[in-house]
């Protein structure tokens, strides 16, 4: 690829001062993205969703966001302030959670919500806001966009409300797009129509994507690019199609740790914890 | 061993009432385990409660090691089934111990030798002497699910219900609380009845399984078949598709009508 | 020195051996929290300074002084005899402020005693078991609730008669429904968790759940709901007295002092200002004291 690559990270540390010491939640990590979709991918306690955060603007204080580059096409991420950051959100960057629940302002109508943003980042009045929220509620392959507009995010079931929470975040047309855990709260078959939402839309806007889930054969199967993250450092990169060939032994204790449906086995092989992989 | 005939839980009233689970019946035989699998929604942990004895309003007949149970329990029936419930965080009291947490079955049923008893307890699930007085914040979600077990075992029921009992905990640890389940399984020759929504999961400590959907289970099969994928519902088969994972070429995007 | 690192040592040790161990040390991190909270600290120090000198009272000053008339001396501003001066009947306010103090905390203590087990133990059925108990319990709160504080302390005073004992009870009786209601909100909130089913599963009687599995959870916010509550139960005892209705003449309660300061207040304005300032201090005290332990409640359970 020999275009510039969307986002540059390297040597990503992410601190927690606190009382007994602090608590390094990413540990040095270097990645950089191109038009493509990366999966990083842990268990809790491992950074990736810090990492995810630190991107964005969102360790909130006293987490220090530390690194030798961190840059997002022409803009430095270092650099940026409260309000630097929240003109990159949303336009250039955006990310998606994992409960649209949790994100989405319960006492508001959904439609209004993904219209706000519109308005936010590109100044237009109602009507045109409205009709772009329209336009990308059946983006989102939602059948009438009319009625769900209408709608508060307590009657918008977890897979609708994903798809909203995807249309709020990518009406403004940012490049790169983060998404944390996004289909974790869902069931299977609503994962994998949410997913396919995000490919279609991601690819046809060549977009960047980073997803950042515990699952190990989702992110192997949806991404390019597989990162696995221990103990706040990324301790394997390959291509998502050789995860099976990893090579760190996390990795392939997780691997083989994992049931599967065809093979059955007395005793699932258990994950042996080498101290050596969270060494500083 | 369990024996539920037309078991059916409903809440609300008139216009808004709702069939959590509708005409479930299934038989579980003695030492077997049994898994009920479904998405949310679907009733498979209100039929597991009702079995538990935590819905008294539940209709239909729930019949334990032959005898019939009642919508109110007594507390010599509590001791044929514990369950080990599915957020290991929620399921211990904030503010006890591990100790007060065990200690208490033992008080209710009125046994002696509580220190006896909590110590093999904790020896049983993998646990220390250093994890007995600590608070459930000071454990990781792997040893809280631990303490959720031993409790359930302390009792020495006949019938463990496991209502998906890891699908809260990291990946690593599940290998290890599904390795600690069937060990414990075989030694006290229990009953197992488990829920979830991971097939991978059920299938790999069920012998025989029942699909659930909207209340109502649509399919009983056996592991065996739902790996070698001969299914007769088409549910079924939705649901072994999806769980064979993401594929970019064959998934179609539905529209949603809400 | 050493000796201190050992206690600390042992209260943080992460595997605690004893049920007692256990407890101490969550009592302890609790503390650590609290202390670095200045004004909370600020506050613990008012409220203990209140009962230091509420106790000591008998021991420094004959408590004869406290009601001394010394008609010679009356309406004294401040001097080596007399730090605060002397009210309108010569006896020194300084005393009167110490022996108040006592009065101020037997007031405080027994509305608290009465108030809390009354709240938790309308609250927490009705929340518990819901149903009709629910309504009837809460219906009776919401009764008690509709009425003005003051007025409805001042009817049971007028009704139950003067004393400090009837002010009590008074108060008591207009504190309780915010405690039943916090107490019910509480329970709402923890009725459907999964360890009170885990109980339930066990065979625990409802009792049981109740005492050992609910109180504990409501008990924090009901106690800083409590402290914060304070000043207005202070400010309400002050009233009464104030109005001749609390405790009697020539007891020395605050809120009596400053009623008989206010015809001389222009002039003589320390006799109703310096009983005045001592309850305002004291109720910052106690609201610091809940806010900071609301704080370390808030960061436990976040």
């Amino acid at each position: 690829m020999s275009e510039a690559p969307l986002l540059r990270v390297r040597n990503l540390r992410v601190t927690y001062p606190g009382d007994e010491g602090d608590f390094v939640a990413v540990r040095g990590i270097s990645f950089a993205l191109g038009r493509e979709r990366l999966g990083i991918v842990g268990e809790s306690g491992s950074g990736k969703s810090t990492t995810g955060r630190a991107i964005m603007g969102l360790v909130a204080e006293p987490g220090r966001v530390e690194a030798d580059e961190m840059r997002l096409g022409e803009s430095d991420l270092l650099r940026l302030d409260e309000r630097g950051f929240r003109r990159l959100r949303g336009k250039r960057v955006a990310m998606i959670l994992q409960d649209p629940k949790y994100s989405l302002d319960p006492v508001m109508r959904v439609g209004h919500q993904i219209a706000e943003t519109h308005r936010c980042h590109f100044q237009s009045g109602a009507k045109a806001a409205q009709a772009a929220a329209l336009e990308m509620l059946a983006a989102v392959h939602i059948r009438d966009p009319e009625r769900v507009y209408a709608l508060y995010p307590h009657q918008v079931s977890g897979g609708m409300g994903q798809r909203v929470m995807i249309a709020m975040m990518l009406i403004a047309g940012p490049d790169l797009l983060i998404a944390d855990e996004p289909t974790s709260a869902l069931d299977v078959t609503v994962q994998h129509q949410v997913l396919a939402i995000m490919d279609d839309l991601v690819r046809r806007r060549g977009m960047g994507l980073i997803l950042i889930s515990h699952n190990l054969h989702l992110v192997s199967a949806f991404c390019d690019r597989v990162l696995v993250m221990y103990a706040g450092r990324v301790v394997e990169t390959c291509t998502a199609s050789r995860l099976a060939e990893a090579r760190h032994p996390y990795t392939r204790g997780l691997l083989a740790s994992l049931p599967e449906l065809g093979r059955r086995r007395t005793e699932l092989p258990q994950l042996q914890r080498d101290p050596a992989w969270a060494a500083p | 061993m369990i024996l539920l005939e037309h078991v059916t839980v409903s809440y609300g009233s008139g216009a808004g009432r709702i069939k959590a689970a509708s005409d479930v019946s299934f038989e579980v035989a003695e030492g077997e385990a049994f898994g009920l699998v479904g998405e949310s929604g679907s009733g498979k942990s209100t039929v597991l409660r009702a079995i538990a004895g935590l819905i008294p309003h539940a209709e239909g007949r729930v019949t334990l090691d032959g005898r019939e149970m009642q919508g109110h329990r007594t507390r010599a029936a509590r001791k044929l089934v514990q369950m080990v419930f599915q957020d290991p965080y929620g399921s211990l009291h904030p503010n006890q111990t591990v100790d007060q947490t065990l200690s208490m079955p033992v008080a209710i049923h009125h046994l002696r030798d509580t220190d006896r008893r909590v110590t093999a307890a904790l020896q049983e699930v993998g646990l220390g002497r250093e994890h007995r007085y600590r608070y459930p914040h000071q454990l990781s979600g792997g040893q809280r699910q631990r303490v959720a077990i031993a409790r359930a075992l302390i009792l020495e029921p006949r019938i463990l219900l496991l209502d998906e009992p890891t699908s809260a905990l990291d990946v690593s640890v599940q290998a290890e609380i599904l390795n600690l389940l069937a060990r414990l399984r075989r030694d006290h020759r229990l009953t197992v009845l488990m829920v979830s929504h991971d097939l991978a999961v059920i299938a790999h400590l069920c012998e025989r399984i029942a699909v659930m959907a909207h209340g109502a289970v649509i399919e009983t099969t056996t592991a065996d078949a739902l790996a070698s994928g001969k299914v007769t519902h088409p549910y079924t088969r939705q649901l072994l598709r999806s769980n064979r994972g993401f594929d970019r070429s064959g998934a179609e995007i539905v529209d949603v009508v809400s | 020195m050493t000796d201190t690192v050992a206690w600390r040592g042992w209260l943080l040790d992460p595997a605690p051996a004893s049920r007692r161990q256990a407890r101490l040390g969550r009592w302890y991190r609790a503390w650590m929290a609290f202390r670095r909270n200045g004004l909370a600290m600020t506050g613990l120090g008012v409220v203990l300074a209140l009962v230091f000198m509420a106790s000591v009272a008998p021991l420094i000053a004959d408590p004869a002084l406290a009601n001394l008339q010394v008609l010679e001396d009356r309406l004294q501003p401040w001097s080596a005899a007399h730090w605060f001066g002397t009210d309108e009947l010569g006896r020194d306010i300084l005393v009167r402020i110490l022996f108040g103090a006592r009065i101020t905390l037997t007031i405080v203590a027994l509305v608290s005693l009465i108030v809390v087990p009354v709240g938790l133990g309308i609250g927490l059925p009705a929340g518990y078991f819901g149903g009709w108990i629910d309504a009837v319990l809460m219906r009776i709160t919401d009764i008690f609730l509709s009425f003005p504080r003051l007025v409805l302390a001042l009817a049971f005073a007028a009704a139950l008669g003067p004393g400090i004992e009837n002010a009590v009870i008074a108060i008591s009786l207009t504190t309780w429904p915010p405690y039943a209601r916090l107490a019910r909100a509480e329970t709402l909130t923890r009725r459907r968790a999964e360890f009170i089913e885990a109980a339930e599963l066990q065979g625990a009687s409802h009792l049981r759940i109740i005492l050992t599995q609910i109180v504990p959870l409501c008990l924090p916010s009901v106690i800083i709901r409590l402290t914060l509550d304070m000043a207005g139960i202070i400010l309400t005892a002050a009233g009464l007295g104030f109005l001749g209705l609390g405790a009697q003449p020539p007891a020395a309660e605050w809120g009596a002092m400053v009623s008989s300061g206010r015809q001389v207040l222009l002039d003589q304005w320390w006799v109703a200002t310096i009983p005045g300032i001592a309850i305002f201090v004291t109720s910052l005290g106690f609201n610091l004291l809940g806010d900071g332990l609301r704080d370390v409640a808030d960061s436990r359970s976040a």
